[in-house]
């Protein structure tokens, strides 16, 4: 084939094009993962019962605040990545902000209680639901926003998917804090900080695969 | 065999910059002939860059022009993913490194390692002496579902308007236009396939 025979093809009726196709699939996506996200913890594992109280109130805006940036950061970033060369146009580093600010609050936490306190702190009643939890229920999330950035051209898959991973890590957290009853700041530093960086690291490995164009 | 290049200095670059983005809004807007013109500048533009690249490599001018067919119809089908707002050279360059990348690990099972070169340079250089790819358009497009293959053919084989090929293939306009739009992208991943030997 001659490739002004192909172009004349591809020339042939072209349609006009929405230029925010790209930035408003991936939020749509990012927006129905969450509802779905959230109907899979409300049937699945339910809210916690004791939301009368004003620590457990407080605790669940903390782990909320804390997964919402990290989606609200990693987003801009996705949306960048998904277009052709995206990459070089991200500095990764403010996606570790809301990390680097529970680490922070974490260590002052347990510097402030004594050490025979600290194994109940940082491993609290649940650690094990939470670890298989917040993984799990990413599934979700990642699904539609993988199918999302696949009708985009990212160029870096590793990177977006990456960013996909910590994306729905972050979502899957924001509706397990809903359930979640372990009231300190270590526990959410290392089990919810811990989760969010496994969903990376899993995107990262499935990009390349899932993200081919 | 002569090539036809042509090293082109900065301010032409820029130039260039400016028509090659004018032409891609105008596309984006639905403007067929800038659409035409634009791919036309651009495949000489990616024949250079891919003669270039896969001569170090030793393969020759027909594996070129299979890329700058899979580049010509990614540009085409992801054109959606240029914002105006960024400059357009980078953009096409990314695709067609990613394109390069893709099928050097292909046909050689193997990482490639690909440097990152800038976008103006790599984009820098014009070669319009084009030979035929290896793929068979047609011969590819017997292996789409019917009503996509009756689609395609109609509205970019054989010129007729969405109309036209909607009362041929017994379709809805836009039944058409989804059509085409998939039977693009299966077409695409037919193409790379073709070489992944």
């Amino acid at each position: 084939m001659k490739t002004d025979d192909l172009i004349a093809a591809l020339s042939a009726h072209v349609e006009p094009v929405n230029r925010r196709l790209v930035g408003r699939r991936i939020a749509v996506a990012i927006a129905l993962g969450t509802v779905l996200t959230l109907a899979v913890i409300l049937a699945g594992l339910g809210i916690r019962a004791d939301l009368a109280t004003g620590r457990a109130v407080i605790f669940l805006l903390l782990k909320i605040a804390f997964a919402a940036g990290i989606v609200a950061l990693a987003s801009v970033y996705l949306i960048r990545l998904a277009r052709p060369g995206g990459e070089r146009r991200i500095s990764s580093g403010w996606a570790m902000i809301p990390f680097a600010g529970i680490l922070l609050l974490a260590a002052i936490s347990l510097g402030q209680a004594p050490s025979r306190h600290w194994e109940a702190m940082v491993m609290g009643d649940e650690w094990l639901e939470c670890l298989l939890s917040i993984p799990i229920i990413a599934i979700v999330p990642f699904a539609a926003v993988i199918a999302a950035v696949r009708t985009a051209a990212p160029t870096n898959l590793v990177w977006t998917g990456a960013f996909v991973g910590l994306v729905s890590g972050g979502i899957s957290a924001m509706a397990y804090a809903l359930h979640c009853t372990d009231d300190t700041l270590p526990f959410v530093a290392i089990w919810y900080g811990g989760t969010i960086v496994l969903c990376t690291l899993a995107g990262a490995i499935l990009g390349p695969r899932l993200l081919r164009w | 065999m002569t090539q036809n290049k042509q090293k082109t200095a900065g301010p032409r670059m820029m130039a260039a910059e400016a028509e090659l983005k004018g032409l891609m809004l105008a596309a984006l807007d639905g403007d067929s002939a800038s659409h035409r013109t634009l791919l036309n500048r651009l495949s000489s533009r990616l024949r250079a860059y891919y003669k270039s690249k896969l001569a170090r490599v030793g393969k020759g001018a027909s594996e070129a022009e299979d890329l700058v067919q899979e580049a010509v119809v990614a540009i085409h089908i992801k054109r959606h993913t240029y914002d105006p707002t960024d400059p357009f050279t980078p953009w096409v360059y990314a695709i067609a490194r990613h394109k390069l990348i893709d099928f050097l690990r292909r046909t050689r099972r193997s990482f490639v390692d690909v440097p990152l070169d800038e976008a103006d340079e790599a984009m820098a250089c014009d070669d319009y002496i084009g030979v035929e790819s290896s793929y068979d358009i047609r011969r590819l497009m017997q292996r789409l579902p019917e009503t996509i293959k009756c689609s395609m053919e109609a509205v970019k084989l054989d010129g007729l308007s969405i109309a036209e090929a909607a009362k041929r293939c017994g379709l809805s306009e836009s039944g058409v236009k989804v059509n085409i739009h998939r039977g693009l992208k299966t077409l695409a991943a037919l193409m790379a396939q073709e070489v992944r030997l």
